[in-house]
């Protein structure tokens, strides 16, 4: 008789799929164009707001970086964000202005960074009342990372939000605090935001557990 | 407030593999030196995620037999890929059994002679004129998906000397929420090279590996056609919040 390849883990409840690391060659499976390969008809990618969206349109860019300060060229980040006015749109849809999820990937090419285009979201409140500022969050996939990396990317200039903010509150060391605070800096008229993602070491991005 | 009245069974990290799992030598530098900061409170920002229902997903796009051609005149038998034709599929359940249904499982994989079509994998074995190696569907209404390629062969990487990846294909689910997002690896019943994996060894309990082999289904093969691997996938489970805030 074959073993299922489901495990139990108590009479009630099985054990969840093991994660693995991503790999080198993520991009094949979830980001076509940067592999090489041809798109399909639709694609998840980093174009979460199309020109009409309601909200402040903006650019999120960083790199991502290792314990030994070098880029990481070969990762894969999702990311999950509200509206402009604080709600999750759950329905995946191109057709649309705003898409709650995308996704983007650092590569060999350049100074290895990656980017989102889409607006800044509103404030979102928990299920105890408290509000959390405006908030993104990512998933980091990539080469050596055996289980994806869970984090947040806030807003500088929301000073006000992010010291009331429950989650950024729960961190207990003020300096690691600032890992998760995005920076504002203006190209071309346009506002976009910078968040370096340190993987290890000084600096260390604080990653979430939930 | 937006659909936070679940949570989801806490994710046990001794059972994944740790960050740092230094036989893994890229996870090395990549790893966490801090602890994870827990979310004691969840929120609609974890407890929610995308649904790609609307998402366009070609007629082909679960079928990597059919869905990639270099040279798009190529038709018939001349326009197959070369290697094992198997049919790859299973269920995505919650830790409690219960269905996941129209959720996203996507795949890729390495050729049947381990090269990935990847402009930086410069490995000597050739790539296949017919074959890309990316696959994606939807689950139907009972969390059935069902793919249709060829086995994918082991391939040798820097890691120690003579490191020799199993076949795999990886696998990525979402689930009903950013919390059940997962990727994972499926290798082959049977493979002398698994227990030989640095990157399956990043795992301490062997029942955890063998959440991620897929296993020979005969009864599910195509007589004369292709084999059959199953493959379930289970996702964290879901639980109603009865009593909240006292």
């Amino acid at each position: 008789m074959r073993q299922p390849n489901s495990q139990p883990c108590s009479e009630l409840m099985l054990r969840e799929t093991a994660s693995q690391t991503a790999g080198p060659y993520v991009h094949i499976g979830l980001a076509l164009d940067v592999a090489g390969l041809p798109e399909r008809d639709e694609e998840i990618w980093s174009r979460m707001a199309k020109p009409d969206a309601e909200g402040e349109h903006i650019e999120v860019i960083g790199t991502v970086i290792d314990g030994n300060g070098d880029p990481v060229r070969d990762a894969l980040l999702e990311a999950w964000q509200a509206d402009a006015s604080g709600r999750y749109q759950p329905a995946f849809d191109l057709q649309k202005a705003f898409n709650s999820f995308g996704r983007t990937a650092t590569t060999a090419a350049g100074n290895s960074e990656w980017s989102l285009t889409t607006i800044k979201p509103g404030s979102v409140a928990r299920g105890d009342g408290k509000v959390m500022a405006p908030h993104i969050n990512l998933a980091i996939f990539a080469r050596g990372i055996n289980i994806h990396l869970q984090t947040r990317l806030y807003f500088e200039d929301e000073v006000e939000a992010n010291a009331a903010c429950p989650v950024l509150g729960a961190i207990e060391s003020p300096t690691r605090r600032q890992t998760l605070i995005a920076k504002r800096e203006e190209v071309d008229g346009k506002v976009r935001y910078r968040f370096d993602i340190r993987l290890q070491g000084e600096g260390e991005t604080v990653f979430f557990d939930f | 407030m937006q659909d936070d009245n679940k949570r989801f069974v806490e994710r046990d990290r001794d059972w994944h593999p740790p960050a740092y799992a230094p036989g893994y030598k890229t996870s090395v530098a990549r790893s966490p030196s801090q602890a994870l900061v827990s979310l004691q409170t969840s929120s609609v920002s974890e407890l929610t995620g995308p649904d790609f229902r609307q998402l366009r997903i070609g007629p082909h796009d679960n079928d990597l037999l059919m869905n990639f051609r270099e040279d798009p005149a190529l038709a018939g038998a001349a326009g197959l890929p070369v290697g094992e034709r198997i049919i790859l599929f299973g269920r995505v359940v919650d830790q409690f059994g219960k269905p996941v249904p129209h959720t996203l499982v996507e795949m890729w994989q390495a050729n049947a002679g381990g090269r990935y079509r990847h402009k930086k994998d410069g490995y000597l074995a050739p790539l296949d004129p017919n074959f890309g190696g990316v696959g994606r569907c939807l689950t139907d209404e009972q969390g059935w998906y069902r793919f249709r390629t060829i086995k994918p062969g082991p391939y040798p990487w820097g890691n120690g000397i003579n490191t020799w990846r199993p076949a795999h294909i990886h696998v990525s689910v979402m689930g009903p929420s950013i919390s059940t997002r997962l990727i994972t690896q499926m290798y082959f019943e049977g493979d002398p090279l698994i227990p030989l994996c640095p990157i399956v060894q990043t795992l301490k309990d062997p029942e955890a590996v063998e959440t991620m082999i897929g296993r020979l289904d005969m009864a599910r093969s195509r007589p004369m056609d292709c084999l059959a691997y199953r493959f379930d996938l289970v996702v964290r489970g879901e639980l109603q919040t009865y009593f909240e805030n006292q």
